[in-house]
């Protein structure tokens, strides 16, 4: 760091956009983390029924795994297109 | 008991070999007899980093196949008593370590005497990086204040908490971690991110944090573990750190500008 750079101001801080990066991706793989290893093939699978008669994407369909003491809860949320 | 302590990362290059040559040297200097790993097989370090590289006859792996004994792999420090190393193998393939050959190694150790064996755990999540943490009761996670090596601490963390020992056997390590290279200069011009900011986003408790360093690199240069160089932060800071490690409670340093004078705020050396 040089004497100028010292006495720059208006610099954008990137620490700050860093740091909101890193919350959303660590968030998103801790959530990730604690699955069956089975939970990606499931939703696959889901995924190919569904497709059987409605035109999904792969996006449209979200699996998810909640553990409520020793009850386990697998929720499925289909987003059907407009018609 | 032993206590295990292992020093691990995910991402290469933040520092995972220093820390282990400057806590080792650090716990040793401070009486306590200690041994330290590389659990690196076909690139190991360590030896460089301890100055001993030359004086490497068996390995790590020659002693879990039984071609040599413990005795005759260590390597004992020729700065400190107390301290040895155990080199890792240069050719072989690291399938070499087996869990129970891994096992019976560390319990020799123990049985041997040795207070503390480090671990010096490989890059990445592979198997020498499993093996290196399996077994430990302490974790030391080195992490440099930058978004990838943030990012795989976090993965390494959630690797602890589900795939050690302790994780199976319903117990938890005890997790720390170690920032380095450390630039309170960036950071107050919002280029880094601060301690604050990792320690929010990985929820560990704090072990030490490293500044940046010339000294650092001179330290490797030379063979020298930096935790010898006394006049330099980087050498306080890890002692801190040990310090720490044996339950001493110390206030962190070297995190701001106040305690460097005018002239190194405005050319942001050292």
């Amino acid at each position: 760091m040089g004497i100028f750079d010292y006495f720059r101001s208006g610099r954008k801080n990137t620490a700050s956009i860093a740091k909101e990066r890193l919350q959303i991706i660590v968030a998103h793989e801790r959530s990730q983390r604690n699955q069956p290893d089975w939970l990606p093939r499931l939703q696959q699978e889901l995924l190919e029924v569904i497709r059987k008669y409605v035109e999904v994407e792969q996006d449209q369909v979200d699996v998810q795994l909640d553990q409520n003491g020793n009850c386990s809860v697998l929720e499925l949320n289909i987003t059907l297109p407009d018609r | 008991m032993a206590r295990i302590i292992v020093v691990t990362s995910g991402k290469g290059g933040v520092g995972k070999t220093t820390t282990s040559a400057a806590i080792s040297s650090g716990l040793a200097l401070r009486g306590h007899k200690t041994v330290v790993v590389d659990f690196d097989i076909g690139l190991r370090n360590l030896d460089i980093i301890m100055n001993c590289e030359r004086r490497v006859v068996y390995d790590f792996v020659n002693v879990i196949n039984g071609e040599a004994n413990l005795r005759q792999a260590l390597i004992k420090d020729k700065r400190v008593d107390n301290l040895y190393i155990l080199p890792a193998s240069q050719t072989r393939d690291k399938d070499a370590l087996t869990v129970e050959g891994v096992e019976k190694v560390l319990q020799d150790l123990a049985a041997d005497g040795f207070e503390y064996i480090v671990c010096d755990s490989p890059a990445g999540i592979e198997h020498g990086a499993f093996m290196a943490l399996y077994f430990a009761d302490t974790a030391i996670v080195v992490a440099n204040p930058e978004v990838s090596s943030v990012r795989d601490s976090d993965r390494i963390l959630g690797i602890l908490q589900s795939k050690s020992r302790r994780a199976e056997q319903g117990e938890r390590v005890e997790e720390c971690l170690l920032l380095t290279r450390y630039n309170p200069v960036r950071v107050e011009r919002g280029e880094m991110l601060s301690v604050e900011d990792v320690e929010d986003i990985l929820a560990t408790r704090l072990l030490g944090v490293i500044p940046e360093s010339e000294s650092v690199l001179k330290a490797s240069n030379q063979g020298v573990p930096v935790i010898h160089d006394r006049e330099s932060e980087a050498g306080q800071a890890y002692d801190d750190a040990v310090a720490r490690l044996l339950g001493e409670d110390r206030d962190h340093r070297f995190l701001s500008l106040e305690s460097r004078g005018l002239f190194k705020r405005l050319f942001g050396r050292k």
